[in-house]
């Protein structure tokens, strides 16, 4: 009998090269998700194959709705269409009491489709068409306005239906944090807003029912979230001193971050990143020092859509081939690249082997298979030596991946997900050539070749 | 292929190895081991391909990449020179 064959490898020992937190790139394997063998989900479902866990977005969301209650009692959640659309998805969060957030007439559509009703949608977004918001204000949708082009269309097409729709206004603010975001509604500081909110108000088109934020994303700071609810509350103190209305509500948006590190950071994510709870202690402190809260009691809304989902995605992938780059590093090429998982250009994704390797790391490269140079899963990795064929687990994936997925060369895998009692549903097909080509048209003189 | 400074390396089967003309310590594995006593004998690739495959179970395509990056790596820590 043969003894097992490892790749022949060698490093100079050193010393004091420790990562200050003394963990290890690789600690073990992990060869399962929540007790269903990965192997088994491959031989049924194929390679690569993007797995979500029902039951981490359910923990996640009563989580952050709990911490919130502790500092703010009225809070409710809007699910963000836009960090993942899969109808299942959305469908978990609306079964926790989420309404919907959208972005776009497709987003709306999207929420329609699955039984949310128009009041239940809250439409953001820079370019809502015409027809779009026609069918928001007949629905009877919270429309969040983000320009004095869309706040003239509103009041156009509430006279045209004879309606008065029911809108908030976006505000951007400087909450200490860089960048700061202002492409998305009128600016607080230099007064835009409370224009705004005086040209809305004098227009009596509308019923203003709140105001929203979207501060940014990833924000690792918590406390931009008490400068963001400080002030839109003062803000709304402001309307109702001047103008005697009282809003139903604030929205804070979204932007929490995920345990994913970014490119640029040098902590890992699980210490980097605040807490439900850091985050919350930070608006619930702008709330409870607020006088128009302890009077109204506003409805606070969060947007949260990455921390929500992003630890509940799981990319399986498998091992194409393997080469040595002239710098020294291994090269493995998985089944999956940025096609799939556009946010390896942003996270220092990890990367975990599905079995046991004997034998020292190497530093391995992870590209996927799309004939381009940028498409790397993840920049040089201490890792054992992988054959092809052998499969890895690439976390978190859960946000913003089945969104922004490109075609590019690549038909798209199936997406599955386990639910809280451990079966394994089938949640979107692999993709053929007739989905990439259905669409296309062939001009008469071009159909000969 | 230069391989003499590998004859002066204290190899231990472990994959503890000692160069006492630099001072430097290295690990490696067992493969890494039983390679570069090959080398040090002044094997060549198709002699310690054979060898391998006596002992280990692996094919010739697979082997000689490995193989190759290993040189590529003994070269970057100056062990040998190509």
């Amino acid at each position: 009998m043969k003894k097992t064959y490892v790749a022949p490898n060698i490093e100079r020992n050193s010393a004091g090269n420790m990562n200050k937190y003394g963990a290890k790139s690789v600690v073990r394997h992990q060869d399962q998700i929540e007790g269903v063998a990965i192997n088994d989900l491959v031989s049924k479902f194929g390679s690569p194959l993007i797995v979500l866990s029902e039951s981490q977005m359910r923990k996640r969301y009563r989580r952050l709705q709990d911490v919130m209650q502790m500092h703010y009692p009225k809070v409710e959640q809007a699910w963000s269409y836009k960090t993942n659309y899969l109808g299942a998805v959305c469908s978990i969060f609306h079964q926790e009491g989420a309404r919907a957030e959208v972005v776009s007439g497709m987003e709306y559509q999207m929420a329609r489709r699955l039984g949310i009703a128009g009041k239940d949608i809250i439409f953001n977004g820079p370019g809502k068409r015409p027809d779009e918001l026609k069918a928001a204000i007949l629905d009877n949708a919270l429309i969040h306005i983000d320009h004095l082009d869309e706040l003239y269309l509103l009041e156009k097409l509430a006279k045209e239906l004879d309606s008065r729709p029911n809108v908030a206004i976006r505000v951007n603010m400087d909450t200490g944090i860089s960048p700061q975001w202002s492409r998305f509604g009128f600016n607080y500081e230099n007064g835009e807003a409370m224009r705004a909110i005086q040209r809305l108000l004098a227009g009596k088109a509308m019923n203003l029912k709140g105001l929203h934020t979207h501060i940014g994303t990833f924000i690792l700071d918590a406390n931009a979230y008490y400068w963001a609810a400080r002030s839109l509350l003062d803000l709304a103190t402001k309307i109702e001193a001047e103008h005697g209305i009282v809003l139903e509500y604030i929205d804070l948006g979204g932007g929490f971050a995920s345990q994913n590190t970014l490119h640029a950071q040098y902590t890992p994510g699980e210490f980097a990143s605040p807490s439900f709870d850091q985050y919350a202690a930070a608006i619930g402190a702008a709330f409870n020092e607020s006088h128009f809260v302890s009077q109204y009691l506003p409805l606070l809304i969060l947007e949260t859509g990455r921390a929500m989902v992003d630890e509940a995605g799981y990319l399986i992938s498998s091992v194409l081939g393997k080469k040595n780059l002239p710098t020294g590093e291994r090269a493995v090429i998985l089944d999956a690249g940025v096609n799939t998982t556009i946010t390896a250009w942003w996270y220092k994704l990890k990367v975990t082997p599905t079995r046991s390797f004997p034998g020292a790391y190497q530093n391995t490269v992870f590209y996927g298979p799309l004939c381009m140079n940028i498409d790397v899963m993840r920049y040089a990795l201490p890792f054992p030596d992988l054959h092809t064929g052998d499969k890895v687990l690439i976390t978190p994936v859960g946000a913003y991946n089945n969104t922004q997925w490109m075609q590019f060369i690549e038909y798209r895998p199936r997406i599955v997900l386990i639910t809280e009692t451990g079966k394994v549903e089938l949640l979107r097909e692999r993709e053929e050539l007739e989905d990439v080509i259905s669409r296309e048209l062939i001009p008469e003189h071009l159909r000969k070749i | 292929m230069e391989t003499s400074k590998l004859q002066n390396l204290a190899m231990n089967d472990n994959g503890f190895v000692f160069d006492p003309n630099s001072g430097y310590s290295y690990t490696s594995n067992e493969t890494g081991i039983f390679i570069m006593k090959l080398l040090a004998q002044g094997k060549d690739k198709v002699q310690i391909l054979e060898a391998i495959q006596n002992e280990y179970e692996i094919s010739e395509d697979h082997f000689s990449s490995d193989f190759d990056h290993y040189l590529l790596m003994l070269e970057a820590l100056d062990l040998v020179e190509l």
